[in-house]
């Protein structure tokens, strides 16, 4: 609880005290090359094979003669859009991306980096952890949106290459009872995972005390704690929106 | 000029400042020295903001610093520079860009202004050259110097230096002392050293605090640190085997 007390404060003082937005901008733009185009290719790989796997084995469970084919493209792009583009994403984003920030921002504190800016006057949370925060809020619904594109072309080509299904049945079930919502859903899912992923990592790399031993610590438990609170945001939001 | 009264600071319960008051004038090095864990850098970060002291004040030219509003404390730290003891520089900018970053930040100043800024402090502190340099590629004195740079670029008023000779060889000691001092007295600074190095006792101490388990228990400089009768001070002062023969040679002299 005291962490979570500390996480809270934490988030309070990027938004008070803070320097000019024009500080920022230079190094928001550095942040969302970094996590957004440095992720590109570990998040394409992920969301084409999941939505390969995800493809054959819907195929390979439905073993009713009733169930029409294009069901299968049905249930790969539902599940695309409401868990794996923007869920599984966010958890190799916490992975790559919020190990990173943890990583430099406790090599900064233990290295007096962040007192360095703190004796220049500056509210280095607020100048270290601000970009990252928006950077990540800015990138990761991009990643999402690419990601969920990836997965469905994966299952496309892993179906039909496969002959488990046509490519007219893939095409029609993708069309079939689309719920325009489900986008929007994932949507809101990548902007809350972005912040969370964001801002527990540069709370746990700006707590960091000690040595490389603790950025190390700081690292996983960054990582840890981003994937239980995307997990119980996943929950929330799927118990509040749909 | 620098003036603190009564600063103490407890943690836990246990009290690593007992109300430390002084006064460090402009133009002079100013030396906190004392053993290790003896509450030097807890001082220091009380008096730079780093930490909040428990009681006591500490006063830039008049301005209450530790009770300031937040604006009036950031408008103080702008007129103060700190060398760390690993340097702190950033370690994704090049040289150039560490020792302009106090300018990018604090300043409007036009870019080809703290180029010309940039190059006059790098020039200052010996190093001409380095603009391009990441920190990765320096040496322990280099880092050292491009720590004093980036300390001054915004023209501080006052120099804070934790344990500027850690982890350098007596020879690059010797530099960093020797230009801070310079610096000292050439912008007219107010500089403070936080020290457990004998041989900058005696190379710069112009004004000498003795800490020891969080009181202050000596004050003076250097000419008169080697004369002093404190048990402590004493210990500490001759654990040094250099002003140990230092000692005796004068002893020597005096006794003809």
């Amino acid at each position: 609880m005291k962490g979570i007390g500390k996480y809270f404060i934490f988030l309070s003082r990027l938004f008070v005290k803070r320097e000019p937005l024009k500080t920022y901008m230079k190094q928001i733009i550095d942040e969302c090359v970094k996590i957004g185009i440095d992720s590109l290719v570990i998040v394409a790989i992920v969301s084409t094979f999941i939505g390969a796997v995800t493809c054959i084995q819907t195929a390979y469970n439905m073993v009713s003669p009733l169930i029409p084919d294009y069901v299968i493209s049905v249930v790969v792009r539902d599940m695309t859009l409401l868990e794996l583009a923007p869920t599984i994403t966010a958890i190799v984003f916490a992975g790559k991306v919020g190990s990173n920030i943890a990583g430099e921002l406790g090599t900064m504190k233990i290295t007096e980096q962040i007192d360095a800016l703190e004796v220049m006057g500056i509210n280095s949370v607020s100048f270290l952890g601000l970009p990252k925060i928006v950077g990540a809020v800015f990138m990761f619904p991009m990643l999402v949106i690419l990601a969920g594109f990836l997965a469905i072309m994966g299952g496309y080509f892993a179906g039909t290459l496969t002959g488990v299904i046509t490519p007219q049945d893939y095409i029609y079930g993708l069309r079939a009872d689309f719920i325009e919502f489900n986008v929007t859903f994932a949507m809101i899912k990548s902007v809350v995972f972005a912040f969370l992923v964001a801002s527990i990592s540069s709370y746990k790399g700006y707590s960091t005390s000690g040595g490389a031993l603790e950025v190390g610590h700081a690292s996983t438990s960054a990582v840890t704690n981003s994937c239980i609170a995307i997990l119980t945001a996943d929950y929330l939001l799927a118990e509040l929106l749909l | 000029m620098i003036k603190f009264d009564n600063i103490t600071k407890s943690f836990e319960g246990k009290t690593v400042l007992h109300g430390i008051s002084g006064i460090f004038e402009p133009g002079r090095a100013n030396l906190i020295i004392g053993t290790s864990g003896t509450g030097k850098s807890v001082l220091l970060k009380c008096m730079v903001g780093l930490m909040k002291p428990d009681d006591g004040v500490v006063l830039y030219d008049g301005r209450d610093f530790t009770h300031a509003t937040h604006f009036v404390q950031r408008e103080i730290r702008r007129d103060i520079g700190m060398l760390f003891q690993g340097a702190a520089l950033f370690d994704s900018m090049s040289v150039e860009r560490n020792v302009m970053f106090p300018l990018d930040i604090l300043t409007e100043m036009p870019k080809d202004e703290k180029l010309d800024r940039v190059n006059f402090i790098l020039k200052r502190v010996g190093l001409e050259n380095a603009n391009n340099l990441m920190p990765s590629e320096l040496s322990g004195g280099m880092k050292k110097r491009v720590g004093i740079a980036r300390a001054l670029v915004n023209n501080s008023k006052y120099l804070y230096c934790d344990e500027p000779n850690s982890g350098l060889d007596p020879q690059t000691s010797i530099l960093i002392d020797s230009l801070i001092k310079e610096i000292t007295e050439e912008f007219n600074i107010t500089t403070v050293v936080v020290t457990h190095d004998m041989n900058s006792v005696m190379e710069i101490g112009d004004y000498i605090i003795y800490m020891y388990q969080g009181r202050k228990l000596w004050e003076g400089n250097k000419a008169e640190i080697l004369d002093a009768e404190v048990p402590e001070l004493h210990d500490f002062i001759y654990a040094n085997k250099l002003v140990q023969a230092l000692r005796e040679e004068q002893d020597l002299k005096k006794n003809g």
